[in-house]
């Protein structure tokens, strides 16, 4: 898969991706959706193209664990987020409902630049430069699960947890 | 092998022993939702097709973040969550039962336990010497369908935390300056385990106050040992027989250790907007800053004691004109208590206002939004920008006793000049 990137900087919390005013939004995602990272960037939301990265730098959705954050986001059409680290139920969230989110050294992409993830390879290219910038495997279960789409589809097929 | 605790109550949870760094399949002792995570939930139980609830004793629902709700389709997802309770056979505490987390901490944590909920401030039942932590939606309906999770068992940070806090400086105060020093990164995926004299001394209300931000460094749990504290705890809330003793083993290998000396603490606050800006109350930056809203309440700071402290400072005396004073207690059961003990006088005739139980202005949605360019203190546990409802509002974090001391005068103050 690939897009563009679209930068943001270190710390972007959970209310700043899927802010606690729109709750009552949250049981329609659709209508969520046109607010995502509204408190980050507005610009983003009205602009966003299908296959589009998410660049974070440091600690990548910290705060609340309302997996309402990673869906919008996936649901704008972001094919993968790529931070320099992440908070942890956010990284989870994104395993679980198939949204890449990768950890690499995020200063070397630029706004713009034309990125491409290979998943299983461990690479994220970004084309403009042309530069490679590796990420560490993600442990079997997590590929797995990403793989399967998500953790319900996993799930379904596996019957249970295997590790 | 000496073991974390955090290896420990793992490793009884996977039937073997778990060292840090290592993936395992673990059963969870108890799965729960709020009416903010809980309507997703449901759907992904619903997704998932098998079991409503593997064990419905072990699963519950709570209206806590809308209670009540502002908006016809909060309540409206509010209907799906008692459809559920009912359909599944599990246990929800609606309206007015409080806080999550609190309500949980009187009637259902105990040493020993493996817990997840689906909202970060799970991990205050660590101060149980429970393995408790926050994950998302999906991952608590497989919890909660199936009786099980996988997870990571993580490495451990010990936190030795010796020598007397100063009158006017609170387990609050502790947490604040822990984040401030190894920042809102600085325990990710960790397990943060605290001990020591402050600690062996500390009440269970000051650990549930520690535990509950432990998320705030990104750690995945913060856990204190069981000990008389946990045990008195359990006998004021009729369950004694919940005890069990949980130690940290003399031996066990952790990644670091952090020294706090209790003594040297003062009162802390984190400026916007992140947790991790903290000062000294002492410090220039908190020489003038006026304060439209003050509030008390939340997970972190929501039981008997932390409505104590305040009204300690407030007694006989009434805020500035021009600041407000929000008050939410955390559950019915401190509602009750603050009611019968003459709290409630104090804050009404300090010209204070009292919400119902649950999480009132934490979340930003509702009693208590804060207006363009407003200031507010308050003891809750995050400050991002629009946490309490508005991008453009500014939130301090602070202490009950600092909260009490701002709201009389107007603008951030030291607690210590009433004491
Ligand atoms: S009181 Fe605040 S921190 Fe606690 S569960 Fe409610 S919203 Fe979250």
């Amino acid at each position: 898969m690939s897009g563009r990137a679209w930068k943001f900087g270190d710390d972007i919390s959970t209310d700043l991706i899927a802010a606690g005013r729109y709750a009552y939004l949250r049981t329609n995602m659709p209508e969520l959706t046109k607010h995502v990272l509204e408190d980050a960037r507005d610009e983003f939301r009205g602009a966003v193209k299908p296959g589009d990265f998410v660049v974070g730098g440091r600690n990548f959705g910290l705060g609340s664990s309302r997996e309402h954050a990673p869906t919008i986001i996936k649901m704008a059409g972001v094919s993968c987020v790529a931070a320099k680290s992440f908070a942890r139920i956010f990284f989870r969230n994104c395993i679980n409902i198939g949204l890449p989110a990768v950890r690499v050294d995020t200063d070397r992409i630029d706004e713009g630049d034309e990125l491409e993830l290979d998943l299983r390879g461990g690479v994220l290219r970004d084309i403009t430069k042309g530069i490679e910038l590796e990420f560490p495997p993600m442990p079997a279960v997590m590929t797995d699960i990403l793989e399967a789409g998500g953790l319900v589809p996993y799930l379904k097929k596996n019957k249970g947890f295997v590790l | 092998m000496p073991q974390t605790l955090a290896e420990k109550l793992i490793s009884m949870h996977a039937g073997k022993d778990v060292k840090a760094g290592k993936l395992t399949v673990v059963k969870v002792d108890f799965a729960y939702m709020q009416d903010w995570t809980g309507p997703l939930t449901v759907d992904k139980i619903h997704e998932l097709g098998g079991a409503l609830a593997k064990d419905p004793n072990r699963a519950a629902v709570f209206i806590d973040h809308a209670s009540p709700s502002s908006f016809k389709e909060v309540s409206t997802g509010h209907i799906k969550l008692r459809e559920y309770a009912k359909a599944s056979g599990c246990r929800i505490f609606d309206i007015g039962e409080g806080v999550s987390h609190l309500v949980l901490g009187e009637k259902v944590t105990k040493p020993g336990m493996l817990m997840i909920g689906a909202d970060s401030h799970t991990c205050q039942g660590g101060s149980f010497g429970a393995f408790c932590t926050g994950m998302g939606s999906t991952d608590v309906a497989a919890a909660i369908s199936t009786g099980e999770t996988w997870m990571l068992c993580p490495e451990a940070v010990r936190v030795i935390v010796s020598g007397r806090l100063q009158p006017g400086v609170y387990a609050k105060d502790v947490i604040l300056h822990l984040i401030g020093r190894i920042g809102a990164d600085g325990a990710t995926y960790q397990s943060l385990e605290f001990m020591g004299d402050t600690i062996d001394g500390m009440t269970q209300t000051g650990r549930v106050t520690i535990s509950s931000m432990a998320v705030e460094a990104g750690a995945k749990c913060g856990l204190f040992a069981s000990d008389d504290h946990t045990r008195d705890w359990l006998r004021e809330h009729g369950r004694e027989g919940d005890y069990t003793e949980i130690t940290h083993d003399p031996d066990a290998r952790y990644v670091r250790t952090i020294e706090i000396d209790a003594a040297r603490l003062e009162p802390m606050v984190s400026f916007p907007h992140t947790v991790d800006n903290t000062r000294e109350i002492t410090h220039e930056d908190c020489k003038d800053v006026p304060v439209q809203q003050c509030y008390l309440g939340s997970t972190t700071n929501g039981y008997y004691e932390d409505f104590a402290a305040a009204a300690a400072i407030l007694k006989g005396k009434h805020i500035a004109p021009g600041t407000r004073l929000v008050i939410t207690p955390g559950t019915k059961t401190v509602y009750r208590k603050m009611m019968e003990t003459g709290l409630f006088e104090v804050f009404l005739d300090a010209g204070g206002v009292i919400n119902s139980p649950g999480c009132g202005a934490c979340p930003g949605s509702h009693t208590g939004i804060l207006g363009d360019g407003e200031n507010c203190v308050a003891s809750i546990n995050r400050n991002f920008k629009a946490r309490m409802g508005n991008p453009n509002a500014f939130v301090y974090l602070a202490s009950p006793a600092t909260v009490a001391a701002s709201a009389i005068a107007g603008r951030l103050a030291d607690p210590r000049r009433h004491i």
